[in-house]
């Protein structure tokens, strides 16, 4: 595939608002660089982010979906994000198993003190799906911007 | 076996123990089968049928019909006690308003494959020891009987009873089949023929919610594809990702639910391998998680239910070998 040069990526990342979203608050405070692709979206808890969601960030435009939340074991409800780790490890199997590339989604850990990490996860993951170009295979044609 | 059923029913209908008897009738074809319920014994030596095309699984209707007055008959063959013992699990159905009678499963015969061999005009079909002996408007025809068996019994799990109050016939054993084999063939294709393969299966899709209707697994009161909100409730696929996302969602609010009954695939009218998406989950759970059968048992705990401290990350997926 011919790579664009100029393709700038729309990443919507779901973070969890205990761990995560502080994470990247946490970021932002120390001054670490963060690609502008990524959209934050808050959720209480990385348990909460429904497939639906998913496929829906994807249908308006997303080229790549990255799931946050705490560390197994910290979870501000016990156990919510090892729900999310069965679950979304079948959907993304499932996408895979579909031909939808498996670099566009992704589930990472990131705590409340890892700024640094949640800046250097970003930045990977926005380079990873630069590379793949625009999504193709999982999009809504009436959703494309002209 | 046919004579035997009918006469057992009619034993309970009149000593009381049951009410209503659901099982099979007659449509308007030999090979036109359909669930029905029955609740007299002139209906039953009227209509009642049970051949070799009484594939339908009628567990999904005592969700229903165990919630009104009295007790039913059901007869269940294997692969419909593992549907009937998860919808217990899920107290979807009333155990104690069910009177189950455990009937030797199959393998059934799917009419599309005589068809697909040019015979036309069928009035009868019957088997003669492994041969089918087809009675047609122009003159008798044969093929062989495993030729025509229907697709999810030529990949049956078992034919062991897993519920049951009395069983006709005898109980048979679980069975190993490779039912997984066109899951690998797909896994080990690149994510481009993957997609190019499930573009031309699912683009056929014509929204007709078959699959959802008829899946033991799909008993919700509200269905996430009836929210009038949603924008994709009642309607056909404008687009290929609404073709997509309707498949992946219906095989993921089933996933460690689905007990691989493979009605979903033998409704489509479009003939669509739906199976293949729920026995992707099927083999991921038994991968990753350890074995699970859904409906073997009525206390085991869903594998999405569930969870373990050292359980492995998402990452598994994307350092599988071909991209």
């Amino acid at each position: 595939m011919q790579v664009n040069e100029n393709f700038e990526p729309v990443i919507v990342a779901f973070c969890c608002n205990w761990c995560s979203y502080a994470g990247a608050d946490l970021s932002g405070t120390n001054r670490l660089n963060y690609p502008a692709n990524v959209k934050i979206i808050r959720v209480p808890c990385s348990c909460r982010v429904n497939p639906m969601f998913i496929l829906r960030a994807f249908q308006r435009g997303a080229d790549g979906v990255i799931i946050c939340g705490c560390h197994p074991g910290d979870c501000h409800y016990t156990s919510g994000n090892y729900f999310t780790r069965r679950r979304i490890t079948l959907l993304y199997s499932m996408l895979d198993f579909l031909g939808i590339e498996r670099s566009r989604t992704r589930l990472e850990w990131v705590s409340a003190a890892e700024g640094a990490k949640f800046a250097a996860v970003m930045e990977q993951f926005v380079s990873d799906v630069k590379k793949l170009g625009p999504n193709r295979r999982l999009e809504d044609l009436r959703c494309r911007k002209q | 076996m046919q004579e035997a059923m009918i006469k057992r029913a009619a034993q309970l209908l009149a000593d009381g123990t049951v009410n209503r008897v659901m099982g099979w009738k007659r449509g308007e074809f030999v090979y036109d089968t359909t669930p029905a319920v029955f609740t007299t014994a002139d209906e039953l030596e009227k209509e009642f049928v049970c051949d070799d095309f009484t594939q339908a699984n009628l567990s999904k209707y005592l969700v229903k019909e165990s919630r009104k007055e009295g007790k039913i008959l059901a007869f269940l063959k294997p692969c419909d006690t593992y549907s009937f013992n998860q919808l217990v699990k899920e107290h979807r159905i009333i155990r104690e308003n069910v009177y189950v009678i455990g009937i030797p499963g199959g393998p059934k015969l799917d009419i599309e494959k005589i068809k697909a061999k040019g015979i036309t005009g069928i009035l009868s079909v019957e088997n003669e020891n492994y041969t089918l002996k087809i009675e047609t408007l122009y003159g008798t025809e044969t093929m062989p009987f495993y030729e025509a068996v229907s697709g999810k019994c030529s990949s049956c799990k078992s034919r062991k009873h897993v519920a049951y109050d009395e069983l006709i016939g005898e109980d048979g054993e679980v069975l190993e089949p490779n039912r997984f084999d066109m899951v690998e063939k797909l896994e080990n294709m690149t994510s481009q023929e993957r997609y190019d393969f499930w573009r031309g299966e699912l683009s056929k899709c014509i929204r007709c919610n078959a699959c959802r209707n008829v899946c033991p697994a799909c008993t919700c009161e509200n269905c996430v594809f009836d929210n009038p909100k949603s924008g994709i409730d009642q309607k056909a696929a404008a687009d290929s990702f609404e073709e997509n996302m309707f498949h992946i969602i219906r095989a993921f609010h089933v996933a460690g639910r689905c007990t691989d009954c493979g009605e979903c695939s033998r409704v489509c009218p479009q003939n669509i391998p739906l199976h293949l998406l729920n026995r992707k989950f099927i083999k991921d759970i038994n991968e990753l998680y350890g074995e699970y059968q859904a409906g073997a048992d009525t206390t085991s705990k869903a594998p999405l239910n569930d969870y373990r401290a050292d359980d492995c990350e998402p990452s598994v997926v994307h350092e599988r070998g071909v991209e």
